[in-house]
């Protein structure tokens, strides 16, 4: 089997995962989209290391999990920083900087 | 799992292309779930399966270590993460489907297929030379995951090192991000009690009326002149238990079992 097909799957996922970022309006969501993006982004490394032979893209794709997990962990604690003075996970609602 | 990776070859078997199909067509649909469900608990578990099918196509590929990794970090530690949060702030929170911005739904649907097709042109133009598989790679160091460790502490060391300063700087963030200041010293228990005595009502709330033919904690109370009150019961039942109401002909057969007579049901139901 032709290893681009995995290449196309993670273009696929990448953009489903964009147009979450842009259309949903819960925090949680949107950072759960960022994270499938994250997970595209670790399918193309491993295919990559795979065609060209050496470990270093899945190496890469260890440290990309690895920055992932910290990144889900202060996401989560600001949005329950923000969900306790504002009440909502949405993210039409924090605007006091807007005007 | 060398049995496993013994059965994929260089240039792809068909066992590989019918995992591969089956777990890319889970991944999307799992995808596109998270896309469209209103509930973010439906999100997060779909994608949960989306993740799970991306560490059986990370097994496939050569990578056992990621594969178990990816479930492990990824569905296990980020996802239940990402759960406890929502049950921290409710998860009966739908989201409302009101657009905000006018038209901004379709424009970011086109931009990413937009964007998609690009990526796929990408793609098609690149020839992918199968010479060179992973076997190799694998089989160098003696395994898969001895020639991770390999390359990680030997030529990615410092980059490694730095990830534990990354690390602990999130565990930090987090702690206090997530702690809560207190702005009013804590009440001694000395001056709890005098603020209970001086409330008026130092003595325990009623217990809730769990008679012997409501085994429920939401029924509520009797007071001594036989009335019900509400405050027996728990907070959150208590508009349904306003709702039920107490049954006087239950106490009444509670009374004459009591006095050792036996239940005749035929009277009671006529009654009520």
């Amino acid at each position: 089997m032709n290893p681009a097909n995995y290449l196309y799957l993670s273009a696929i996922l990448f953009s489903i995962g964009a147009v979450g970022v842009l259309v949903r309006r819960n925090a949680i969501v949107m950072f759960m989209c960022v994270e499938l993006m994250l997970n595209a982004c670790n399918l193309a490394f491993v295919s990559f290391s795979r065609i060209n032979g050496n470990l270093d893209g899945q190496v890469i794709a260890f440290f990309v999990m690895v920055v992932a997990a910290a990144e889900v962990v202060v996401g989560l604690a600001i949005i329950m920083t923000i969900f306790r003075t504002r009440r909502s996970a949405s993210v039409d609602e924090a605007n006091l900087l807007k005007y | 799992m060398s049995g496993l990776l013994a059965a994929v070859d260089q240039t792809g078997s068909t066992g590989e292309q019918i995992v591969f199909w089956v777990c890319a067509l889970i991944a999307v649909v799992g995808a596109v779930g998270m896309l469209v469900s209103r509930r973010a608990v439906h999100s997060a578990l779909f994608i949960a399966t989306t993740m799970i099918s991306l560490a059986v196509l990370y097994i496939t590929q050569g990578a056992p270590f990621l594969g178990m990794a990816q479930i492990v970090v990824y569905t296990g530690a980020v996802m239940m993460l990402f759960l406890f949060v929502l049950m921290l702030i409710g998860v009966d929170s739908a989201e409302s489907l009101v657009e905000t911005l006018k038209g901004q739904r379709i424009a970011a649907i086109v931009l990413a297929i937009g964007f998609g097709a690009l990526l796929f042109a990408a793609i098609g133009n690149v020839t992918v030379n199968l010479a060179v598989g992973i076997d190799g790679a694998n089989a160098a160091d003696g395994g898969n995951v001895q020639g991770i460790a390999h390359l990680i502490f030997d030529r990615y060391l410092l980059a490694f090192e730095v990830t534990s300063a990354l690390l602990i700087t999130a565990a930090l963030g987090a702690m206090v991000l997530a702690h809560r200041e207190r702005h009013t010293p804590r009440k001694s228990q000395r001056e709890q009690s005098q603020d209970r005595v001086r409330s008026g009502e130092p003595q325990n709330l009623p217990g809730p009326g769990v008679y012997a033919l409501h085994n429920a904690v939401g029924t509520p109370g009797l007071l001594p002149d036989g009335s019900p009150t509400d405050r027996s019961v728990p907070e959150p039942l208590r508009g349904v238990s306003a709702a039920v109401g107490v049954d006087h002909d239950d106490t009444r057969r509670v009374n004459a079992l009591a006095a050792g007579g036996a239940i005749i049901p035929g009277v009671e139901e006529e009654k009520s």
